[in-house]
């Protein structure tokens, strides 16, 4: 895996994150004050910064073949559940992840809370709806900068990817103060849950001690293989429930008839 | 201390084992094989693919008889 790949994947998954944790810290801004939201996320994310800084550093100790062997697995599990919901979504059987929804619900439930004053944050419960989102969303992201960046000796560039996909998106939500619901939530999870159970699958067996014909190119089968799979386990949901709906009006319209 | 410590349990096991723990459980059981195999003659790359194969397709169609 280059360096392009691996800030690519980490910039990708980050991203997703990044999208759901802006909608909490903007529905906290909106409905209760922008400045104790702004400040539990900046605490949330100087709180995450300092998980990957310690634990970064000690797992490029750990030698290769247990480290992708155990970071392999865990991605693996972790990325099979990702593509497992958006193969869900995608074919209707899950709703969509609508941001705009959850933003409104987030922005009811804050307007109805009481407000007090602790220390220099004006309003705690808007810092703590805002710092409990970004870390909620944000330890996954340090899972992936951890997993990714561990296995590639290069977690600088992993929180790099992640810092970028982070200010890039906090950017746009703030720019833009709603929830960034034209983001193509589900095709972007669907491609993270590709490339998650794609490097886990690929780390774990070689940790276990497969060893892949042709090396790191199998990667170039293995993506596009697993891709495939979900895109027709997807095709298959749809047309389940379009003809399962379809039986259902013909017996509808039978009945009518009979009627 | 015991609630912290079940949360953090709650979130593991959200973010390793999630919806379906089958598919952890098959996932394991894959690795494992590929473990033993690697120590003999025969290629062992093909299990975890083979796994996914299987394990993907049976969860989906589980959840989605079951909600319909």
């Amino acid at each position: 895996m280059n360096a392009e790949a691996l800030f690519l994947a980490v910039f990708l998954a980050s991203a997703v994150e990044a999208v759901e944790a802006t909608t909490i810290v903007l529905a906290a801004g909106t409905a209760r004050d922008w400045r104790s939201a702004g400040y539990g996320a900046v605490t949330a994310i100087a709180l995450l910064a300092v998980i990957v800084a310690v634990l970064g550093p000690a797992l490029t100790t750990i030698p290769t073949a247990p480290l992708r062997l155990v970071i392999g697995a865990l991605l693996l599990a972790f990325g099979v559940q990702w593509l497992r919901k958006a193969v869900l979504r995608a074919g209707g059987v899950r709703a969509l992840h609508d941001e705009d929804e959850i933003f409104r619900a987030r922005l009811e439930a804050a307007r109805q809370a009481a407000s007090h004053r602790v220390g220099a944050v004006p309003d705690w419960y808007g810092f703590t709806l805002s710092f409990q989102g970004v870390l909620l969303e944000g330890t996954e992201v340090a899972f992936i900068v951890l997993t990714f960046g561990s296995n590639q000796h290069s977690i600088l560039l992993a929180a790099v990817a992640a810092a970028a996909a982070v200010l890039v998106v906090g950017a746009a939500g703030f720019a833009v103060r709603a929830p960034l619901a034209r983001v193509p939530e589900n095709a972007l999870k669907f491609l993270v849950g590709v490339m998650l159970t794609g490097f886990g699958t690929f780390w774990s067996a070689e940790g276990a001690g497969a060893r892949w014909p042709g090396s790191d190119a199998a990667l170039l089968v293995l993506l596009p293989g697993i891709a495939l799979l979900g895109l027709l386990l997807a095709h298959g949901l749809r047309r389940r429930s379009g003809s399962r709906a379809r039986g259902a009006g013909a017996a509808a319209s039978s009945a009518a008839e009979a009627g | 201390m015991a609630r912290r410590l079940r949360a953090v349990v709650t979130f593991v096991d959200d973010l390793v084992i999630g919806d379906d723990w089958r598919i952890a459980l098959g996932l394991a059981g894959a690795i494992a094989l590929t473990a033993v195999l690697s120590r003999s003659p025969v290629p062992c790359w093909w299990v975890l693919p083979a796994a996914l194969l299987v394990l993907l397709p049976l969860s989906i169609w589980r959840t989605a008889r079951r909600r319909s």
